[in-house]
């Protein structure tokens, strides 16, 4: 009776170790072959341009001050922006996650706009709001309402109401900064919502009865805690912003060498039709950012070693 | 250093979590809360430590009220039932952390920390287990870590909120062995939260018996389990079996038939309880009348369950293995050890 229960043994398979889900070769030829077509045979077709032109001429265009200082300008205010969305990013993740309040879904809507809105709209509002003229730009350069009224303001001391700032921020490169802040935002919340959502309470309450401050709490138990995926919000939008072209043209002026970032000198050289140029600062762009990404993916890789979890 | 809690209240948001507890705790006492989940232990220990405030009520600590200081200020030792080791830091500096993160002024030297982080580690016997991470750990050397932490800051009292929960059952024998020897070592005064009475029983010096928010007995374990005061302890502690019984003129009828069983008290309907163990079965001499409805062998015993006549309640009794105990067949027998509590 059990015996004939008991279900037949199959074959023993000559194929090597028999996997619990199978499908490994198959999958992996898909991934292959999608990344072939997506990613890897573009990229391919990129270099081959750029190494068409001859030898010398691709290092005169690579060291040329244009050059750099456009790559300079992309890749310095990208890790800016990174820097400033991983702060932000970090302080709404942790209102999102930590608190109650009216609204809260509306502004955890409100996080992901910058994802479906059309970048070259988010220019457009931004440099008109931070124009000199602008509602915001205005404040900082002494040209609006505000400052009018101030300067009317002649009872003050020491000639205080004659003060007017002139900070320009659109067409310069701090407003390429914000804009690339507008499209990295919602990357770090996105990122640090999750994990902080699963952090144990108890890790601080035992901090806490272990005689630790709000801020050592926060600084020795938590943030640790969070830095794998912060890290991992801050290069993702970081390589958002490098990328970035819709938004920024119309904020930055796009003064060669001073906010020209590099994508934009690529579409300049496309436009003299020096396709060869192009090629070489775009793969001079993809040289960095691929080097920046792996040294960000070292680090995530160690730390995740360290902390065991993400 | 003695804990005196006062008429500690205690609500969430709709249900009451503790109804006004009482409780005096003296000083190098190891004490457990017991009860069921929902019976607000963990809620009376989390307000001991200053994690949760009380609605209304003090809490005492060495005759200073400590209502009012915070929990970084409390001092006291607290071990979470999820250890809540901080993973981003080896071994060593989770215990060395309460030392670390004193001010200045009465923070020891580097050198000096790093030697009593180590001999905590010693102590809880997790020498050169210094420099691994918390998840390279077995559950119950998380457990010692998570102890020696709450060790190092030389805590005024030490509270542990089911401190064996989540080991399996031949670790938690080890560990709570264990856990007694460094409360007799260290002189601490001890409180710690479980639902396992064996656990309790076995370990406390006094055990605090809670339900719905409310302390049900406070005694040693021979006093709770030998003398419980109410319903609920008796069955709550140990194994136990009731039935309705009527009290007359002293004497015990269950189903109106003679029991032999004398106590005083008012007379009226009683609730009869005893224990499995603690029968005796009688040829010819009045006592409880049962039939088996079912059997089985618990060690060296048979266990019982018999439907007692004139009685709505199947109780269960320990017979010696030998005897013969079909299903359907008649036993006598009478409690060696019971009590009445009258019905209300």
């Amino acid at each position: 009776m059990t015996q004939t229960l008991a279900p037949s043994l199959p074959e023993a398979s000559t194929r090597g170790p028999r996997r619990l889900i199978p499908g490994f070769g198959i999958t992996l030829g898909t991934t292959v072959l999608y990344l072939s077509l997506i990613v890897l045979i573009p990229l391919a077709g990129l270099f081959l341009k750029a190494a068409s032109a001859p030898l010398d001429e691709i290092m005169a265009i690579a060291q040329s001050n244009r050059t750099i200082n456009a790559l300079r300008v992309s890749f310095g205010s990208a890790l800016v922006a990174g820097l400033v969305n991983l702060v932000f990013g970090l302080l709404i993740a942790w209102v999102l996650v930590r608190y109650r309040f009216p609204g809260k879904r509306i502004i955890d809507a409100l996080v992901d706009l910058p994802f479906a809105l059309p970048t070259a709209v988010a220019g457009i509002a931004l440099s008109t709001l931070y124009a000199p003229k602008g509602w915001i730009g205005g404040l900082f350069s002494g040209n609006s309402p505000f400052w009018a009224w101030w300067h009317e303001q002649a009872w003050l001391p020491f000639g205080w109401s004659t003060f007017s700032p002139s900070i320009k921020i659109a067409f310069t490169p701090s407003g390429i900064v914000i804009a690339l802040i507008f499209i990295g935002l919602p990357f770090v919340v996105r990122t640090v919502q999750p994990v902080l959502e699963e952090l144990e309470h108890e890790l601080e309450e035992a901090a806490a009865t272990l005689g630790a401050t709000r801020l050592q709490t926060i600084v020795h138990v938590i943030l640790p805690r969070l830095a794998p995926a912060a890290l991992t919000g801050f290069a993702l939008a970081t390589a958002r912003a490098i990328g970035e072209y819709g938004s920024v043209i119309f904020i930055a002026g796009n003064m060669p060498n001073i906010s020209e970032i590099a994508p934009v000198l690529i579409v300049i050289r496309l436009e003299e039709f020096d396709q060869a140029g192009a090629a070489v600062v775009a793969v001079l762009m993809l040289i960095l950012s691929f080097l920046m990404l792996l040294l960000i993916n070292l680090i995530q890789s160690w730390s995740r070693r360290r902390f065991g979890d993400a | 250093m003695d804990i005196q809690v006062d008429k500690v209240a205690k609500a969430y948001e709709r249900f009451p979590a503790l109804h006004g507890v009482s409780l005096h705790i003296a000083s190098g006492e190891l004490v457990a809360l017991l009860g069921p989940s929902g019976s607000g232990k963990t809620t009376l220990l989390r307000v001991i430590a200053g994690l949760e405030s009380p609605d209304s009520g003090r809490v005492l600590m060495g005759g200073d009220d400590a209502s009012r200081l915070s929990v970084q200020q409390r001092h006291v030792g607290f071990v979470f039932q999820s250890y809540a080791l901080f993973r981003n830091m080896r071994v060593v500096d989770n215990v060395a952390f309460g030392l670390r993160v004193r001010p200045r002024a009465t923070r020891p030297p580097r050198a000096e920390i790093r030697r009593r982080a180590l001999e905590l580690l010693d102590f809880v016997q997790l020498t050169g287990l210094d420099r691994r991470y918390p998840q390279q750990l077995s559950g119950g050397q998380r457990q010692r870590v998570a102890l020696a932490r709450a060790l190092a800051i030389e805590p005024r009292v030490l509270l542990l909120d089911e401190p064996f929960g989540a080991l399996d059952a031949r670790v938690r024998k080890e560990l709570r062995k264990w856990l007694r020897e460094i409360h007799d070592r260290t002189g601490h005064t001890t409180v710690f939260v479980t639902h396992d009475q064996e656990e309790a029983l076995e370990l406390a010096d006094r055990l605090v018996v809670m339900s719905q928010g409310r302390i049900e007995q406070i005694g040693t374990p021979d006093e709770i389990y030998d003398h419980p005061t109410s319903p609920y302890v008796y069955g709550f502690i140990g194994e136990s079996s009731h039935v309705q019984a009527e009290r007359k003129s002293g004497e015990i009828l269950v189903g109106g038939r003679q029991t032999g069983l004398r106590t005083e008290g008012a007379d009226g309907p009683v609730l009869l309880y005893f224990r499995p163990h603690h029968v005796d079965l009688s040829d010819g001499e009045p006592g409880l009348v049962g039939t088996v409805t079912a059997q089985r062998r618990v060690g060296g015993v048979r266990r019982v369950e018999l439907a007692v006549e004139g009685a709505t309640e199947k109780v269960e009794i320990d017979i010696p293995s030998g005897f013969p105990a079909a299903p359907g067949s008649r036993l006598t027998f009478r409690p060696g050890r019971w009590q009445t509590y009258a019905l209300a």
